[in-house]
């Protein structure tokens, strides 16, 4: 109340000095918060005021005071209700709280570049760039740091946004104490929000398991059961251990049975996820093979040409990628999407070149396209080595592909997989719509079917033939770009993708854009599946000695061409 | 028998004479002149030569199986670091204790990653008559299998050198596991001995040498004479077309897997040949860029000629050595261009810029 009080006393003031000063610029929104903004040069006036203030004085000591003084501080700081309280707290956890020597005010700072980015803790106001010498950390103690997790969880429990509040609840699971279960149990009449109410009542639950009272316990399991919360695996694991002489730690038989009973219940739904994390690894490992092989699957399956320099192609959109990353390098989210089409421009102009420059001169002779494609493979690699360096490139990932998405605690899928496993999908749908809807595609058909026959219905077929190539080489490009999201980007990546890529296609059956498809696909998961069982390297092995002995049942892939252009 | 000697192709004896010729001066030059003398080879340029000469007899098995036979392995470098690993077994078992850990029986690797015994696959290696039967068992074993399962069905073309890279791929990721207990990505080395002597010294050096060089003779007659018996005859009648021959009656598989068979027990020599002079084997030479490499050098020199393929081992490597020492940017360039240039304008090699003399078809 009283801390309110002078709040209002503080707004007045500060109005006064707004009709005084007018100078101040105050953005709208941070009005509020910047009330006790005040220039260096005021700095004694400011003194004068802190005494009366126990936001200001709190704030002092906080970052000004012994070791032992922060502890308190921070206690009283929260007590104050400044709307600035959960900012510093948060940075001063994440030891981003700084004393800015000159005025001796506390500060926020991060990082950018070699210099610092501050504002002012208590309002929040830009006060621009400095260097790290400028600047004194707040240093904080462990059990500090405890104290300062409770805390903001505890801060964050009043905020109007649901997801901040589930986001506080659940840092409470591990650490709830009988403070915080009193708060709960407070807030949980008021709560709306389902998620959140939930994760109270799994909190309230962890706490029942401690209780003296059996029935009590044997309910609180009965809840923990139906949750995916690893806290509650752990604690109810607890329950079922013995102790180094054999004996079980719980002496009560039916709880012992009840948890058992509880776990296995747990434990299928843990199989369960696992086993779709499993296949979405899966997919995304496939949705790369896809992505790489696409290309190939039209210059190999429609054109019969071995193009050993297809990965040197998908090297080329990975690091046209990073150059449109230097580019703009303030727009790292937009640079990757401008970085496709740019991508599939330039490796297609590279393919459309290396097929009017060279492979015309070697169609039907399949084994020497192979050698001369792998000769200019080296000479694209050096290339690149001597332009970038053949150190790895560090290519950024947009903001919007870094992360995860958390399902739940024995669930989370990273967002890039999950985007390549989309824009693999994409890339392959429009490939398909190409060769089916367009003029071009109804002429590459043709071309592949009968070569002769389409020349004579004056199809041009060494245009068609270099647009194949090119779109071919293109999709390549567009492949690199979501390669350089995931792997390295550096001189070596497209031979490290060339034999994979060439496995799938095999597999497939050569000519047949959904034989890649499900090829990909299928060796993707499998992949994944006997990787926890036979670590990566024996899987892979596992799965290429896999391919040569399907090759020998099957010579022609999965689903082979059938008709006059199987034997062409 | 005249014709095993003197064939009637002047450039195929051309080259013999030259191999003969530079298995004894090489030696002989390094016996003669004092060290300081320009004329005298040094230790070092003589297992560099040896190197050229197992890459040539190498590049020789491959032209069988390409050239002669027209299967296009590109799986072919895994045979040669197949016998290269069965003769770096004997030579680390010959290490003994002298070995950093000085275990009698292990070698290094394997006390470092705290094996007690000496894996089953090991024993025997420790005899120099068990280790070189296998340096042709261990590849002819896998090539009768790889070969038997593949041409039986009938993989072919494209398909076939597509999986034999697979397979050479495979033996790579699966020999840079340090459970194979071949030593991992650090492979054999630290060798000591050869049927004891030390492996260091000149002299082993230079008889490393005439070995290698003596055995490229030997290959390379051999093949020559394989190439004129009816076998050979046949295998070349597959290359040019496999379905007559075929429906003439020959089972052409057979005679596929028996070429097949015989280069990659060839590779493995060479590959035995070669690690001794260069003290090292690892899993790189499993990669598939190494198998393209040889698939190069062949081209270069010319495939079907047994000739072109010593030729161009030799000129590639040779060029490959003084590049990569001047200008390391240049040679990728190099290869890359020289390997464009040479399917696209000269076909059939260096060999194909020579007068034709006898009326072969190529298809």
């Amino acid at each position: 109340m009283k801390a309110n009080s002078f709040k209002w006393q503080m707004s007045l003031l500060a109005l006064l000095m707004l009709c005084v000063r007018p100078g101040i610029a105050l953005d709208e929104s941070i009005t509020e918060t910047a009330q006790f903004s005040a220039e260096n040069q005021e700095v004694s006036e400011q003194q004068a005021e802190a005494v009366l203030d126990p936001f200001a004085n709190a704030l002092a000591r906080l970052h000004l005071g012994s070791m032992k003084d922060r502890e308190q501080a921070s206690e009283h700081l929260s007590m104050t209700g400044h709307p600035a309280i959960l900012a510093i707290l948060e940075a001063l956890l994440d030891g981003r709280l700084y004393t800015l020597h000159d005025t001796q005010t506390a500060v926020i700072a991060s990082e950018s570049g070699q210099s610092y980015r501050i504002a002012e803790a208590s309002t929040g106001v830009d006060l621009g760039l400095v260097e790290r010498s400028a600047l004194l950390k707040v240093n904080i103690t462990n059990s500090l740091r405890t104290k300062l997790r409770k805390k903001i969880s505890l801060l964050q429990l009043q905020s109007d946004d649901a997801s901040v509040r589930l986001s506080a609840v659940n840092a409470m699971v591990k650490t709830a104490d009988a403070n915080t279960l009193e708060l709960l149990k407070e807030h949980e009449s008021t709560e709306q929000d389902e998620d959140v109410l939930s994760t109270i009542r799994l909190i309230f639950a962890l706490h029942d398991l401690q209780n003296s009272d059996k029935l009590v316990r044997l309910n609180a399991m009965d809840t923990l059961k139906e949750y995916n919360s690893l806290e509650a695996y752990n604690r109810l694991s607890a329950l079922v251990e013995k102790d180094s002489a054999g004996n079980f730690i719980e002496a009560d038989t039916e709880v012992r049975k009840k948890a058992q009973a509880a776990l296995k219940k747990i434990d299928a739904r843990l199989q369960f996820y696992s086993s779709v994390e499993t296949v979405f690894f899966g997919l995304s490992l496939g949705a790369v093979l896809v992505l790489a092989a696409i290309g190939l699957a039209i210059t190999f399956g429609v054109m019969g040409v071995i193009n050993m320099a297809h990965g040197e192609l998908m090297m080329l959109g990975a690091y046209t990628t990073y150059v449109m990353q230097q580019i703009m390098p303030n727009h790292i989210g937009l640079s990757v999407i401008v970085a496709i089409p740019a991508a599939f421009m330039i490796s297609a102009f590279v393919g459309i070149a290396i097929e009017r420059g060279i492979i015309r001169f070697l169609y039907g002779r399949p084994l020497e396209t192979l050698l001369a494609t792998f000769g200019i493979s080296l000479f694209l690699q050096q290339t690149v080595r001597s332009i970038f360096s053949p150190l790895n490139r560090s290519v950024t990932t947009p903001e919007w592909m870094s992360g995860s998405w958390q399902i739940n605690d024995f669930l989370s899928l990273t967002w890039n997989r999950f985007y390549i496993v989309l824009f693999c999908l994409l890339v392959f749908a429009a490939l398909l719509q190409i060769l089916k809807k367009t003029r071009l595609g109804l002429e590459v058909r043709a071309v592949a079917q009968n070569r002769n026959m389409a020349k004579a219905m004056g199809i041009p077929t060494a245009r068609v033939d270099a647009m194949t190539f090119g779109l071919g080489s293109g999709i390549a490009g567009v492949a690199g770009v979501a390669l350089s999201q995931i792997t390295n980007v550096g001189p070596n990546l497209g031979q490290s993708y060339i034999v994979d890529s060439f496995m799938v296609v095999v597999f497939g059956g050569v000519g047949n854009l959904w034989g890649t498809l499900v090829a990909g696909f299928s060796l993707g998961i499998a992949n994944k599946m006997l990787e926890p069982h036979a670590g990566a390297v024996l899987a892979k092995i596992l799965v290429l000695v896999f391919i040569i002995l399907f090759i020998q049942k099957r010579p022609r892939g999965l689903f082979p061409q059938k008709g006059r252009a199987a034997e062409a | 028998m005249k014709s095993l000697f003197i064939s009637n192709d002047k450039t195929a004896n051309i080259v013999l004479l030259s191999l003969i010729a530079l298995t004894v001066l090489v030696p002989l030059c390094n016996a003669i002149f004092p060290s300081a003398s320009a004329l005298h080879f040094s230790a070092y340029t003589v297992s560099l030569l040896g190197k050229y000469l197992t890459f040539a007899l190498l590049g020789l098995s491959l032209d069988l199986v390409w050239g002669y036979c027209g299967i296009l392995a590109l799986g072919h470098g895994a045979f040669f670091a197949l016998g290269g690993y069965s003769m770096g077994m004997y030579l680390m078992r010959q290490i003994g204790e002298r070995g950093v850990y000085g275990d009698p029986v292990l070698p290094d690797f394997m006390v470092f990653l705290d094996w007690k015994e000496l894996p089953w696959y090991w024993y025997g290696f420790d005899q120099f008559w068990f280790a070189l039967p296998m340096v042709f068992l261990a590849p002819g074993v896998l090539a009768f299998v790889f070969g038997w399962l593949a041409f039986r069905s009938r993989v072919t073309g494209v398909y076939l050198s597509i999986i034999t890279q697979a397979l050479t791929y495979a033996l790579m990721l699966a020999f840079f596991r340090n459970e194979m207990g071949f030593g991992g990505n650090n492979g054999l080395t630290d060798f000591k001995d050869i049927l004891g002597f030390n492996i260091q010294s000149e002299a082993v050096r230079v008889a490393l040498f005439m070995i290698s060089g003596l055995t490229l003779i030997g290959a390379f007659l051999l093949a020559r004479w394989i190439s004129c018996t009816k076998l050979g005859r046949v295998v070349t009648a597959v290359r040019d077309h496999e379905a007559r021959v075929r429906f003439l009656g020959y089972r052409v598989e057979m005679f596929k897997l028996w070429i097949f068979v015989f280069a990659a027990m060839l590779a493995g020599l060479a590959g035995a040949l070669y690690v001794p002079q260069v003290g090292i084997i690892n899993p790189s030479e499993f990669s598939p860029l190494n198998s393209l490499e040889i698939v190069v050098w062949v081209a270069i020199g010319g495939r079907g000629t047994l000739y072109g393929a010593i030729i161009g081992a030799m000129l590639v490597n040779y060029g490959k050595t003084v590049l990569t020492g001047l200008l390391p940017e240049i040679w990728l360039f190099t290869l890359g261009a020289t390997f464009v240039l040479v399917t696209v304008f000269m076909p059939n090699g260096l060999a194909g810029l020579l007068p034709k003399e006898s009326g072969e078809t190529r298809t």
